[in-house]
Formats: structure tokens, sequence, C-alpha cells
């Protein structure tokens, strides 16, 4: 009861006030009365450098970026498919659901392999996986988990260092925290037995990457799991403080993809988007395209990239998602409260 | 003879477009019967996972504590996945009551085990639509969970469109290789009534053997008719050749013993009245003896132009040998025969017909001109191979001159002359029947000239 009337607190005024952006920015402004409006759940900060050079490369083009989360983007977006042109999301589940129900428009001349895209519609352009952040202090002297099995064992071992300082996704709020959740979980059974585990030392549970590894730079908490690397590598000041873990069995990695929204009033533009996008993304220049791009070797562990293809519709079914989520509550929250 | 006569269309055409037009229907018939094939086993092969996907849903229903749980197998969307990335669409319901998924999805109503695929629009799009259902027993009631899972058909046309162009271009192949097929055919066909053709131009005038050679069945009445037509017409015209010989000897032999007797009979009687009677009669005798001679003539030729027999001979020696045995009777008119001609003309033709054309003139020249005069005779080659007979008398009728040569024609100036009017006509013919012309011309000092040219 308790977490519906948080759920209502939180999500009432993000539906009243649908234009609350987490950041909003124009690059170009002066260039014409019209913007390409992009919708994202990336960082602005990352997408700077890849904006600022298709701008130069269509100086014509003005750009409004819009940042939220993933879950914010289906909403919004399904509610107003003509108000933007590009939608750019680490949600592949949700992305997909898009795609698969119409609302999103195909783009020809792609150059994308047949996994890294779908229906010509959605195109995958960055490669990321999933990891285990820890602060370096917590574990001195101590080995650092490389498996999520050695992880539990860690966490076992030392329950009050960790109580209370072990973070992931609220999987009920985040997109992508619950697209990590689902696929750890249908990987293996590890998942449930670590979610217990960290359920029982009283996990703490962030909407967002940058919440999270604010929290761990500054030693609040100790173990973030499931963050994005990329996301953790970004802050520089922090590194010597964290490090950043691959599972080394299989760490679930997810593709970041955009698609031309159906609607799209710019959709001449948004296509020349996406074809810059994935251009960047092929090419060898890590200044104009700050993120790991499809083809990276990160750590050269062998990954389990999620695959777009319609089976990620699967834990977005209601009766799914509900029972997934009331186990997921059982292991994380139950225990958490008892 | 060679007239063109009216054809009815050509068989070999007629052959021709039967066979391909055939080959066209077939063609058509093996590409839709293959698309159609094609189409079915791609359809099934949708459905068949389509309905393996449901039942992995309904296998995944249970009822928990009371209520309804689907937990979807990742398997049963990720056997979906196509090569086109076909949507899927999908909704559960329980009895009446919508649970999850697409609730705009039209389901059909299924009792017990079967699976029910349709085709129906989504969306606007054709989609692959199976309905199946499943019975829960819960503790306390029965409840009916149905679960309809539909697909685009992007890879499916895909592999349709595939088929068919594979299709066409087999149906294609077997159109082009008929046809070539049939042209064949109905050439060889055709070719065995052409060599019949051949066979029957390629035959001399006088053949009229029968074929002997070997054709198809189909064309044996036809040779047998041919045949029997031949042999007929062979007949008939031996038939006429003993005829007119038969005729002249049955006119002449009776005339001349007729003219005989008249003679005979001339010799014995004494009193002039009756001597004038009987020469009268023997100049009617030789009258209607060379009318009839005259008119067999004609119709041998007539005849004989028809099927003209070429045979080499020398025109100045057949020419000249006729002279010498006129010379006797121009001498009793006091008229001089005078030959010139080159050394030797080597020419084809009919000698009968000649020396009979030839006569005729030398006849005409020594009837028409009085005595005393010369008749001068040209056989030459230069510049065509002509015989020319000039006299001295007083020409032909100049006004008449244009239809001496028809039949029965005589002209003014042959009163009291012994004449049938066919001599002219004669010599006409057999120039014509050897490619040449009978010119009539009076000289400018006088005297008729017939020029025969062959
Ligand atoms: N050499 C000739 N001189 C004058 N007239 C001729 C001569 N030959 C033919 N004719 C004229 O042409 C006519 C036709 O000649 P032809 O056909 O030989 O018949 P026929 O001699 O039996 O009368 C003759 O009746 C005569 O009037
Ligand atoms: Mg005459």
């Amino acid at each position: 009861m308790r977490i519906a009337i948080a759920l209502v607190l939180w999500v009432l005024p993000q539906v009243i006030f649908a234009q609350e952006w987490e950041d909003r920015q124009l690059f170009n402004d002066h260039a014409s009365e019209q913007k390409l409006r992009i919708i994202s759940s990336t960082d602005t900060s990352f997408f700077t450098p890849i904006i600022k050079s298709f701008i130069s490369k269509y100086p014509n083009v003005a750009v409004e970026y819009l940042v939220t989360g993933t879950a914010d983007i289906d909403r919004i977006f399904r509610a107003t498919p003509d108000a933007f042109d590009v939608v750019i999301s680490s949600a592949m589940d949700l992305q997909l659901k898009i795609v698969n129900d119409g609302l999103a428009r195909p783009v020809s001349n792609v150059p994308l392999p047949s996994w890294a895209q779908w229906r010509q519609s959605l195109f995958a352009f960055t490669s990321e996986p999933a990891a285990i952040v820890i602060n370096r202090e917590a574990f001195a002297g101590h080995p650092i988990p490389d498996t999520r099995q050695k992880l539990i064992e860690a966490l076992r071992a030392r329950p009050e260092i960790f109580r209370g300082r072990i973070g992931t996704y609220d999987v009920r709020k985040s997109g992508l925290g619950y697209l990590f959740a689902t696929q750890d979980a249908r990987a293996s059974e590890t998942y449930w037995r670590l979610m217990e585990v960290m359920g029982a030392l009283d996990i703490r549970l962030y909407c967002c990457s940058g919440d999270m590894i604010n929290d761990l730079s500054d030693g609040t908490i100790a173990v973030a799991y499931n963050v994005l690397g990329s996301y953790a590598t970004a802050r520089v000041e922090s590194k010597g403080a964290i490090e950043i873990i691959l599972p080394s069995n299989f760490p679930t990695t997810m593709m970041r993809t955009a698609m031309v929204s159906i609607d799209a009033p710019h959709f001449e533009d948004a296509s020349a988007f996406i074809r810059h996008l994935i251009a960047l993304q092929s090419g060898s220049e890590k200044a104009a395209f700050p993120l790991p791009p499809l083809n990276s070797k990160l750590n050269d562990v062998e990954r389990s990239t999620i695959a777009l293809e319609p089976a990620l519709m699967t834990f977005l079914d209601t009766l799914k998602r509900r029972r997934f989520l009331a186990e997921w509550e059982d292991a994380v929250i139950q225990k958490q409260q008892k | 003879m060679t007239r063109n006569l009216p054809t009815s269309g050509s068989l070999r055409n007629h052959l021709v477009l039967t066979l391909i037009g055939g080959a066209a229907i077939l063609a058509l018939l093996l590409f839709f019967a293959i698309r159609n094939y094609a189409t079915q086993v791609a359809q099934q092969g949708q459905d068949n996972i389509l309905g393996a996907s449901v039942t992995s849903i309904l296998d995944a229903a249970s009822i928990r504590d009371g209520t309804i749980e689907v937990d979807i197998p990742y398997a049963s969307f990720s056997m979906l996945s196509t090569q086109s990335d076909d949507r899927i669409f999908y909704a559960i319901y329980q009895d009446e009551t919508f649970l999850s998924g697409y609730p705009k999805l039209s389901l059909a109503t299924v009792s017990g085990q079967e699976s029910i695929f349709q085709s129906v629009k989504h969306r606007g799009k054709t989609v692959r639509l199976v309905t199946a259902s499943r019975t829960l027993i819960g503790i306390e009631k029965r409840t009916q969970i149905r679960v309809a899972l539909a697909q685009t058909q992007d890879a499916l046309s895909g592999t349709l469109a595939q088929i068919s162009r594979n299709a066409a271009l087999f149906g294609t192949g077997f159109f082009a290789l008929a046809a070539l097929l049939s042209i064949w055919a109905s050439s060889t066909t055709v070719g065995q009534l052409k060599r019949l053709t051949n066979s029957v131009t390629r035959r001399g005038p006088q053949d009229l053997s029968p074929f002997e050679k070997p054709v198809p069945s189909e064309m044996l009445p036809l040779v047998t008719s041919l045949n029997s037509l031949m042999q007929r017409l062979d007949h008939s015209l031996g038939q006429s050749e003993d005829f007119i010989a038969e005729a002249a000897h049955r006119v002449r032999t009776p005339l001349a013993t007729v003219r005989s007797y008249a003679e005979a009979t001339l010799q014995r009687v004494d009193k002039e009245e009756n001597r004038q009677a009987l020469r009268s009669m023997v100049r009617a005798i030789d009258e209607s003896s060379r009318a009839a001679g005259q008119l067999l003539d004609h119709a041998m030729i007539t005849f004989r132009a028809d099927h003209l027999e070429h045979q080499n001979l020398d025109l100045v020696a057949l020419v000249n040998e006729l002279v010498v045995r006129l010379m006797p009777i121009a001498e009793m008119k006091d008229l001089e025969l005078r030959f010139h001609s080159d050394a030797q003309i080597t020419y084809s033709g009919d000698p009968v017909l000649i020396q009979n054309a030839v006569r005729n003139l030398i006849d005409n020249a020594l009837k028409y001109s009085p005595s005393e005069g010369t008749v001068n005779i040209l056989v030459t080659a230069a510049p065509n191979v002509h015989v020319r007979v000039c006299d001295s008398g007083n020409g032909f009728p100049s006004e008449e001159l244009n239809t001496l040569a028809t039949r029965f024609k005589r002209g003014k100036n042959a009163e009291g002359t012994i004449g049938s009017g066919l001599g002219l006509t004669i010599a006409m013919d057999v120039a014509r029947a050897h490619g040449g012309n009978l010119q009539l011309s009076n000289g400018t000092e006088g005297g008729a000239c017939a020029l025969l040219s062959l």
C-alpha cells in the first residue's frame, strides 16, 4: 500500500506536467524554426558530440534533445507520436514493442546487419554490458568477485559491511532495469538467489544509473548491480574510487536503439540523423562517438547480447509482468521489510 | 495455267498456333499450380509455428490462489522470429474477459482442443491468426483460457514472391521449349506435304506415272486420288490422240476413194455437161479433203501445243526438206521457190508443228500469188530464230491484216481459191507454242510477207 501511494505520488506530477524533462537542450537553435525533436534516455553529454557533428554536416537543421527515463519515453511517445522525430532508448523491449505496434517509420539504406535492426525501423547503435560496479574501499583486502556466484559469496561473507549498501535499479520504475532483470532471470537462477541475498541486505533501489553511480562514488553504497558500464566510466572524477566488473559468466548486454516516429514532422532530417548516427558508431573516432559501438570487445568476455526479436515483448505482457514484479518484490522488498 | 488459288489459311500456322496456344495454357496452369502448392506449403509452415507457439502459451496458463496466471515462455514469441521481422499480436482471454495483450485482436470462438487458423485484417494488415483454448479446472469452477496469436506475413509473401518468380521462370522455360518443339513438329509435318508438292512440280510434262514413294498414312488418300486423277488424265489424253488420228483417217480415206471414183468416171463420161459436173465434184472433194486436213491439223496443233514435245533439230534442214517437197507444185504454177538460210540452226522444238506451220505459209504464197513470180523463203537465227516467207503477189488485203490470222477467217482476195481460213491460225498457234509470234506485212513493192518467229 505504501508503495502504491509512493508510486502514485511519483507518477502523478509526471502525468500532469508531461513536459518536465530530466534535461532539454537546443542545438543550432537559430538555424531553423523547425526543430528536429529527439526524445532520448541517454544523457545529453553522450549525445552532444554526435549532434554537433550532425549539425556540422546539416547546418540548416536545429535539434532539440529531450532526456527522460525509458518508461516515460514509452508513455510520452505513445501518447504523442507526432511530437517527436527520433526516439532513442536503452529499453530494447519497449522500443521493439513500439515498432511492433506500428509507431515507427522505416528508414531505408541504413547499413546495419539484420541482427542489429528490426523491420528497418529500429536501429541498434551501441553494445553495452550490464556491469557490477564496486567501491574499491569496501573490497580492500578481499578478492574482487568476477561472477554473480562469487558476488553472492562475498555478500554473504560480510553482511555487516554490505547491509544497506547495495544498489540496483528499481525495476518497477526503470525500463532498462526491468529489461536487465528479466534477461538476467531468463539466463540463470543465480539472479533470484542474488536478489534474495541483496533483498536480505536491505538493497537500495534507484530509478536511474546517475544517482546510483553518485552514491557509489561517495561510498554511500559499496556495490551496484546491473549498472551500465558506460555511465560509470564516464565519471572521470570517480575513476579511482570505483571498479567496473563485467561478470565473466555472460554479462547481459544491451543495445541502445533509435527509431523514427511514424508521424515524424521532419522525416527526412530524422532519417539523415539515423544514418549519421549509424555511420558514426561504425567509425573509429572515439571523440565523435563516446558510446561503446556495436562491435566493441570489452575485456574480451563472451557476451549475451539481448536479441532484437519479438520475444522481447514477452516480459511486457501484463500477466507476465505482474508475475515477475511480484516475484521480484518477494525477493527484494518483502525481505527488506522483514 | 498457274492461276493463284485462294487459300484458306496456312496449315502450318494453324498447327503452330494450336500447339503454342496449348503450351501457353499448360504453362499458365503449371505456374498457378506451383504457386498454389507453394502457398499452401508456406502457409502450412507458418501455421505450424503459430500453432506450436499458441500451445506453449496455453501450457503456461495456470490457476494460482484462485487467479489466472499465464507465464508466457520466452520461446513462444522467440520461435516467431522471421527473416522479415514479422510483427506479432496476441490476446489472452479468460472466458469473455480480456486479460492481456492486444485487446483489439479479434478472435474466433473455439471449443475443445482444436486450434482455428484464419487470415484476418488487423491494423490494416493481413495477419495469420490462430485461436486456441484450454479449460482450467480450479477448486470451485472451470474456466476457459483463450489465446489468439497473430503474425504478419511479410516473410511469407517474400518467400511466395520468390517462389512465384521461380515458377514464372519455370513456366516461361516450359513454354519456350514447347513453342520450339511445336514449330519443329509442324515444320516436319508440313515438310511431308512440301516434299510431295516438289515431286509433283519436278515432273516432266509427259510424266503421268503414279507416285510410288511412301507417304504418311494421312496423306495416302490425297496421293491415291492424285494418282487416279493422273491415270484418268493419261487415259483421256491417249484417247484424244487416237481420236485425232482415227478421225483424219476416217475422213480422208473415204474422200480419197470418192475422188478416185469421180476421176475414173470423168474418163468415161463424154458429155461436156456431165464432165463439168464431175470436175466440180472433184474440186469440192479436194476442198473438203483439204479442209478436213486443216481442221485435223489445227486440232492436232492445239493438242500438241499444250504438251509441246521439244526436240533438238536443225531448222535449216527441216525447212529445206519441206521446200524441196513443194518444188513440183510450185513448178506446176510457174513459180520459183528461193531458199535462203544460215548454215545450220540448232533449235529445240516440235518438228511436226514447225513443218506444218511453214508449209501453210508457203501454201498461201503459192495460192495467192500469180504465176511467173518468186517466193523467197528465209531461215535465219539473227537477230532471233525465224522463218520468213515472202511472195511477189498482191499482198494481204491491207485493211484485214490484223484479223487474217483468226480462225476460219479468209480475206477478200480469197474468193475462188480453195481454203478453210485456218492456215495462218495454225502458223500463229505454232509460233506461240514455241514462245514466238506470227507477223504479217506487205512489202513496199507489193507482195505478202509472213514472218514466223520462234
Ligand atoms: N500470200 C498471201 N497473199 C495474199 N493474201 C494472203 C496470203 N496468205 C494469206 N492471204 C490471205 O489471208 C487469208 C487467210 O489465209 P489462210 O488462213 O491461210 O486461209 P486460206 O488460205 O485457207 O484462205 C486468206 O484467205 C487470204 O485472204
Ligand atoms: Mg491458207
